[in-house]
């Protein structure tokens, strides 16, 4: 049976008078792409902080395999477990793909206050990355460095960064946002494939990819989760079409 | 990636391009561009050890102790880099580290020469004229004192760290300009050159030596931190540090760690510098100082392992013959200095010996 990896519990999150996260609760399972949408201004980026760790809700817990991580570092998060990617590519551009990927594995391994072994001699570091690296199909680019790739190659090193931390929930923010239809296309595969090893919160826009990939919809309006369920339902539900869908292709 | 240009790095890291590439020896291959840069650095090198060297045994000891000088400021700059080139912490307030070594060297000579003890409570420390002792001396205090000015500094970025260390530094300078016991704005003097055993300390050949091993070993240890681990994990913090964090690593401990390092090697070189001179001041201190060496990082090339050195040759070397010449001789070093950030981005180093590609 699926168990719940990710839990948010009431997250409540008020800006000056905007209540930017209101009673926001969603679950995670394993072996499931968990799809959040909603229209510019509902609020999503301001969840994915407060799940990643870069925002405190005023209100509410965030629950990641049975460990409370509400008031963890960002940095705490990740080495429970969270893998995340960001909507605008967020990698060290002049360092080359391995070296980002590394970043991870490094972190995995016990602490970096390493100062003697150099990296580039490390099979522990190497091998593992290089796994990544291959599941993202990108092996081949392994010691590119990230400013020469292109927009669809980081966004691909972007989730193998988050792979490398042999992640137990993966937060996708955006993944196909820039992409073309090819390589939407291609990440929508890669991600289909992953989705039985880790279960995936993915907040995207393309909405093809969202009804391809998801097992279960939520949608996000002005703060507030108001329908929920799979692709089916989620088409069909006259309140996202009027807040959401609009007239375009549902 | 050819062999004549030297876009390659010396980690050794983007040599393999082949797939396979964890199970095959990639740390095996030879650097490839040992040609230009390998050679820019070994000639710098090799100048700065054989120049004195002849100079000595010619009876030119003035030119001994320029080039301990040299050494010694380039051993500051390479602390520095450390922190700025490496780390992406830009400290206005490394002077602090130099001077307070310098006062460390200073006070312990001052005690052991005076046979009065440095405090009698709660336990009996004297004074020493053990250079071994008051390095590492130097090394505790500089550390402790880094790892406090760090700990609140770190807190803050960009303008407001460099603020924030000057304010430290100057917190400091204007405490040993009005403390009186230790010679205050009049500074100390060190009659008695420190000594180290089985070494004539007071030979300006020796004492060069001492501190030209100072300066290798300083970048041997700065060359070898940054291919490790903690290397990988600095350099993201400069170039990235969400990604860091979102790796889970924290990005504070990791840099505060890399200041405290840098920060005591530039106060094991004001030690130095203390004995080199038989005498320490508050001018070691100011922020006139921090900026000099912020001057050299930036005019040998920023992150540079050999940019330091460049840097510090090229300014002591201007100070010392454009100085002779002129009282105005900053004027030039101002005009270098804008050449250098105008067309040589990368430094003296970087015009030397190519751009140097991140791993």
């Amino acid at each position: 049976m699926s168990e719940t990896i990710l839990s948010l519990n009431h997250l409540h999150k008020q800006f000056g008078a905007l209540q930017a996260t209101n009673d926001v609760s969603l679950e995670l399972q394993t072996g499931e792409i968990h799809a959040l949408i909603g229209p510019n201004g509902a609020g999503k980026s301001t969840l994915i902080g407060q799940i990643a760790g870069n925002i405190r809700p005023d209100k509410g817990s965030v629950y990641l395999s049975g460990t409370e991580i509400t008031g963890m570092s960002i940095a705490q998060r990740a080495r429970l477990g969270l893998g995340r990617s960001f909507q605008v590519s967020s990698l060290a551009e002049p360092l080359s793909v391995m070296r980002n990927v590394m970043m991870g594995v490094q972190a995995l391994q016990s602490h970096s206050f390493r100062f003697w072994k150099p990296v580039a001699q490390d099979q522990q570091l190497l091998e593992p990355a290089v796994e990544a690296l291959e599941r993202m199909q990108l092996s081949h680019r392994a010691w590119t460095p990230v400013c020469e790739l292109s927009h669809g190659e980081r966004r691909q090193v972007e989730v193998a960064c988050a792979l490398a931390l042999k992640p137990r929930a993966l937060l996708l923010d955006e993944p196909m946002a820039g992409l073309g239809p090819e390589g939407s296309a291609k990440l929508t595969e890669l991600l289909e494939a992953l989705k039985l090893e880790v279960p995936i919160l993915l907040i995207e826009h393309d909405m093809d990819a969202v009804f391809r990939l998801a097992d279960r919809i939520s949608v996000l309006v002005s703060g507030s989760v108001i329908a929920h369920g799979d692709s089916q339902t989620i088409r069909q539900d006259p309140r996202v079409r009027d807040a959401y869908l609009g007239d375009a292709d549902a | 990636m050819t062999n004549n240009t030297p876009l390659t790095n010396n980690t050794g890291l983007s040599k393999s391009a082949a797939p396979g590439v964890a199970n095959s020896g990639l740390a095996t291959q030879p650097d490839n561009h040992f040609d230009r840069k390998g050679l820019v650095q070994i000639v710098l090198l090799g100048l700065l050890f054989l120049v004195p060297v002849a100079a000595y045994f010619l009876g030119h000891i003035y030119y001994v102790n320029l080039a301990s000088r040299i050494t010694i400021i380039a051993m500051a700059a390479v602390g520095l880099n450390l922190a700025i080139g490496y780390g992406g912490m830009v400290s206005f307030g490394h002077a602090a580290y130099f001077g307070l070594g310098g006062y460390v060297a200073g006070i312990s000579a001052y005690h052991a020469f005076n046979f009065t003890p440095f405090m009698t409570w709660p336990v009996n420390v004297p004074g020493s004229d053990s250079m071994l002792v008051v390095w590492l001396v130097a090394i505790l205090v500089c550390a402790l004192l880094a790892l406090a000015i760090g700990a609140i500094s770190l807190r803050t970025t960009g303008v407001y760290f460099i603020m924030i260390t000057l304010a430290f530094a100057q917190m400091i300078y204007y405490f040993a300009n009005s403390w009186p016991t230790y010679g205050g704005e009049d500074g100390l003097p060190i009659y008695l050159r420190n000594g180290l055993p089985g070494l004539d300390t007071n030979n300006a050949l020796t004492y060069f030596l001492i501190c030209f091993f100072g300066l290798v070993l300083a970048m041997a240890i700065t060359s070898r931190l940054m291919k490790s681990r903690f290397g990988a994990a600095l350099t993201m913090a400069r170039l990235n540090d969400v990604r860091l964090a979102t790796a889970g690593i924290s990005p504070y401990p990791i840099r505060l760690v890399a200041f405290v390092i840098s920060a005591v090697i530039t106060g094991l070189a004001g030690a130095l510098y203390a004995d080199l001179n038989g005498f320490v001041s508050p001018t070691m201190l100011s922020w006139h100082f921090s900026g000099e060496l912020m001057v050299i990082v930036i005019l040998g090339g920023v992150g540079r392992l050999y940019g330091p050195l460049a840097g510090a040759v090229l300014f002591v070397m201007m100070e010392t013959l454009l100085g002779g010449m002129t009282q105005y001789w900053q004027l030039f070093l101002g005009l270098v200095l804008l050449g250098v950030v105008l067309f040589a981005k990368h430094g003296v180093m970087g015009w030397l010996a190519g751009r140097e590609r991140n791993e």
